[in-house]
């Protein structure tokens, strides 16, 4: 019998979803170190599976300023995969992954989005990749989309979008490590419920 | 006066007579649906997600689908001495948060819950007096009981008054 919602994932396949958080987050370290030409470490991530209210009180209130790149996941997976992270931590993010002290403390400028965005896009990609590399299955990721707005009204997206029938949410939270500074942040995983079973059948805990 | 505040969460519905007042958080491609009856002073608001209920979910998720959530608070207010005729609607949310390059079908999810929502009212012949939907910005709402007024805040646009 095949997952009928994501609330059913058990001890067993929430330990798959871990592995697939550590080695994610550690292909999203190589990939921003060689991108940024910096050490880059990441904090073995806390993977939980959450309703969505429950995830945003976790990241302070629904009404908390976050900034968002959500992409679709495609081929033999689909669903959508969110990058996360508090408008508060992104200046400190953008910081600590670029070394350079900014002076701004209102709106992200163009530059700081379009960063922002190619952050996003490379987690999204590490992850999506650390999937494919465990499964052996084929994922494409869509270009990214970014948005800066509530907590709230983003994270009901990947959840709307796949039709699910709850409300939960995996949710991987990250922690970014350089040069003795630490910024954490957010990966929403949202397969659709098809391709959740075949993922964990790939891996054989089905 | 000392106001009752009632915070509904998402996929959820509740009413309530004046002084109260009702508050949801973040709309984004979700609806918030704010029922009135003036001379009664009885409000109620409800926090859809998806547009329709899917045929096999049992009815413990009413308030999830904006056609299965409507027709729930008319029912309730007509319980509570509001004739149809008199109730009246403002509604709020349906944005698209997330535009993805090369797929027009992705995020319209908050169009297709608006066009829900206005349907299932048109249906129930209840009127639609104002609305600040669609866009692309998360909405929280507000709405006061005592005088029907719909308050609608957003970090793209500040306070709106409906």
């Amino acid at each position: 019998m095949g997952l009928k919602d994501i609330g059913q994932l058990d001890e067993t396949r929430l330990d798959v979803l871990k592995e697939i958080g550590n080695i994610g987050a550690g292909n999203a370290a190589t990939s921003l170190a060689r991108m940024l030409n910096r050490k880059i470490g990441m904090k073995t991530p806390d993977v939980r599976v959450l309703e969505i209210s429950e995830a945003y009180r976790a990241m302070g209130g629904p009404e908390t300023p976050v900034a968002a790149v959500l992409a679709e996941l495609r081929g033999d997976i689909g669903g959508i995969m969110m990058f996360v992270i508090r408008q508060d931590f992104t200046r400190s993010l953008l910081e600590t992954l670029l070394g350079k002290k900014k002076s701004g403390r209102g709106e992200l400028d163009e530059m700081e989005r379009s960063a922002l965005a190619e952050i996003g896009n490379i987690m999204i990609g590490a992850y999506a990749a650390s999937i494919a590399a465990l499964s052996g299955l084929t994922i494409q990721t869509s270009v990214p989309a970014l948005a800066s707005d509530m907590v709230g009204a983003v994270l009901v997206a990947p959840a709307v979008e796949m039709s699910s029938v709850s409300s939960r949410i995996i949710l991987i939270e990250d922690a970014f490590l350089s040069a003795g500074r630490s910024v954490s942040a957010n990966m929403i995983l949202m397969p659709d419920i098809r391709s959740l079973n075949r993922l964990m059948n790939s891996l054989g805990v089905a | 006066m000392m106001e009752d505040r009632i915070t509904i969460n998402i996929a959820d519905m509740r009413l309530a007579r004046s002084p109260a007042v009702f508050v949801t958080f973040a709309l984004g491609s979700c609806v918030g649906i704010c029922l009135y009856d003036a001379v009664e002073k009885v409000g109620g608001l409800g926090h859809i997600m998806l547009p329709c209920r899917p045929k096999e979910d049992p009815g413990r998720q009413v308030f999830r689908y904006a056609d299965s959530c409507i027709p729930e608070m008319v029912k309730g207010m007509e319980r509570m001495g509001c004739p149809r005729c008199r109730i009246v609607a403002k509604i709020t949310g349906g944005a698209k948060m997330f535009q993805i390059a090369g797929d027009g079908g992705f995020g319209n999810i908050g169009e297709r819950n608006l066009e829900a929502v206005r349907n299932t009212l048109a249906e129930l012949n209840i009127r639609v007096v104002s609305e600040d939907t669609g866009l692309n910005y998360g909405r929280t709402v507000y709405f006061y009981t005592e005088t029907g007024t719909v308050l609608v805040k957003s970090f793209a646009k500040g306070v709106k008054r409906l």
